[in-house]
């Protein structure tokens, strides 16, 4: 696989490489440097946002080596040879993730800035609960911080992504009968 | 001011003895950072002081919990999913598995040790009321060699603690003798989820015919540092739950506190609160011993 240099000028540091979304990744940055802060200046995947930058609201949710991680809180060093999966990696061959297909539909997102972190959260949850009871969801995304749906929309796109799981690929909607659905 | 990833040095030499060693030729020099939850949130915001940093992520030997038919003892780098998913854990200290699940959002869970709960010392810590109530010992290691301390000695004030500047908190050591106790546990905060504790209150107990034969009493945020309630314990030892003995108990758990006015509540309510919790925790025993 091919290493891709991310773009730095900190070209000075020891390299420090590890797996986003599939890709083999090698980044010459300071250890200390948020895993945040490095996803979004030196690969410049900025799907993943910055809410609090202190570890509450979950904005920056990513998925570090099958772990649901605020990447805020993650010096680039940790990252040393994790496989880190973020909201860029959900969507799979130009179709999007049923998580990402159920917010669209309903109305799961508002301004955006809470969402990748909460489809992340999700995801995690998914992956190891795939029919999850509310309480589970609520429990799951309790630590992402929503300010403009109020919840409500956001537990219920999950729950709805998970119905259209157990109901199978074949009932599944493209995203525009959803939209047309709405 | 945004924390500068420039000015700190931030090292990973993926064994113990590794660790050990850089701690050892510079005493003081070096913050040893593991899942980095509060660490890297001072970082963020600029007022981390630590200029040298040591990652005690991914060190086996400081995230393995192992059990024995005695005691269980629980690496201070395990994070507080792992203790949630301990089978043991939940079965013969659920008050730590409770305790777990209190700290942050499932992310802060992930990376968020035990170990790192004790050693910053909050006075709110989560886990540190249950663990006294469970009579917890800690395990403290440098390149001298190791010691073991029972955990209600290791603060020693403020964000104060008996860790030598060579020496890393190793392990926690539970004793497996509270199956039978009434165990309780309650967290008094702003809100049930991702808020930090006005008031908790850790207790184990046995009763016996009605007469308490064993009790610890456990609170955070009631004093400097999380702290046994000695003074009440010893009220309410040998003595059955009656309403003088309960009376008596509030009154030496008034003496003993020393709760303050701060951002997150007064010290007045949590003085009213920590007697509600006691008065809880004392019916429920009572409740229970009378059908035993």
């Amino acid at each position: 696989m091919s290493t891709n240099e991310g773009a730095t000028s900190d070209q000075h540091w020891p390299p420090i490489r590890f797996n986003v979304n599939g890709a083999a990744r090698s980044v010459k940055v300071p250890p200390m440097k948020r895993l945040l802060d490095v996803l979004r200046e030196d690969l410049h995947l900025t799907g993943t946002k910055e809410g609090c930058g202190e570890g509450e609201c979950g904005s920056c949710s990513v998925r570090m080596n099958d772990e649901l991680v605020n990447s805020c809180l993650i010096p680039a060093l940790q990252a040393e040879g994790a496989d880190i999966q973020t909201v860029e990696g959900l969507a799979l061959d130009g179709e999007l993730h049923p998580l990402q297909q159920a917010f669209l539909c309903h109305g799961g997102a508002q301004c955006g800035i809470c969402t990748p972190g909460m489809l992340m959260a999700a995801a995690q949850l998914l992956e190891h609960s795939p029919r999850p009871m509310m309480a589970e969801i609520r429990e799951a995304l309790a630590g992402n911080l929503c300010r403009c749906t109020g919840f409500m929309r956001i537990f219920e796109s999950v729950a709805a992504a998970v119905d259209a799981e157990s109901a199978g690929p074949a009932t599944r909607l493209t995203t525009e009968q959803m939209h047309h659905a709405r | 001011m945004r924390g500068n990833a420039d000015m700190h040095d931030l090292v990973a030499p993926g064994t113990l003895n590794g660790v050990l060693e850089l701690l050892a030729a510079e005493p003081a020099a070096w913050t040893p950072i593991a899942g980095g939850t509060e660490l890297m949130v001072a970082f963020s915001a600029g007022r981390l002081a630590a200029p040298k940093l040591v990652s005690l992520w991914g060190i086996p030997d400081l995230r393995a919990i192992e059990v024995t038919p005695q005691s269980i003892v629980i690496g201070a780098a395990a994070t507080f999913l792992d203790l949630r998913r301990h089978a043991v854990i939940a079965a013969d200290f659920p008050l730590l598995a409770k305790a777990a699940s209190w700290i942050g959002s499932v992310a802060n869970q992930g990376r968020a040790t035990l170990g790192g709960n004790l050693v910053n010392g909050s006075p709110a810590a989560d886990s540190s009321p249950a663990l006294l109530a469970y009579d917890a010992e800690i395990e403290l290691i440098s390149v001298r060699g190791r010691r073991r301390i029972p955990y209600s000695e290791f603060h020693t004030g403020y964000k104060r603690n008996v860790l030598a500047a060579d020496e890393l908190l190793y392990a926690i050591h539970l004793p497996r003798r509270f199956v039978r106790h009434k165990q309780y546990l309650r967290k008094v905060g702003t809100r049930r989820a991702m808020a930090i504790a006005k008031v908790a209150l850790g207790a184990t107990a046995l009763l016996d015919n009605g007469v308490i034969r064993e009790i610890r009493l456990a609170a955070a945020s009631l004093a400097p540092f999380p702290t046994r309630l000695l003074e009440t314990e010893a009220v309410l030892l040998g003595q059955k739950i009656e309403s003088e003995t309960i009376r008596s108990a509030h009154s030496a758990l008034l003496f003993e506190v020393k709760p303050i006015d701060d951002i997150r509540s007064t010290a007045q309510y949590r003085s009213r609160v920590a007697i509600n919790l006691l008065d809880e925790f004392l019916l429920q025993l009572r409740s229970e011993g009378s059908r035993g």
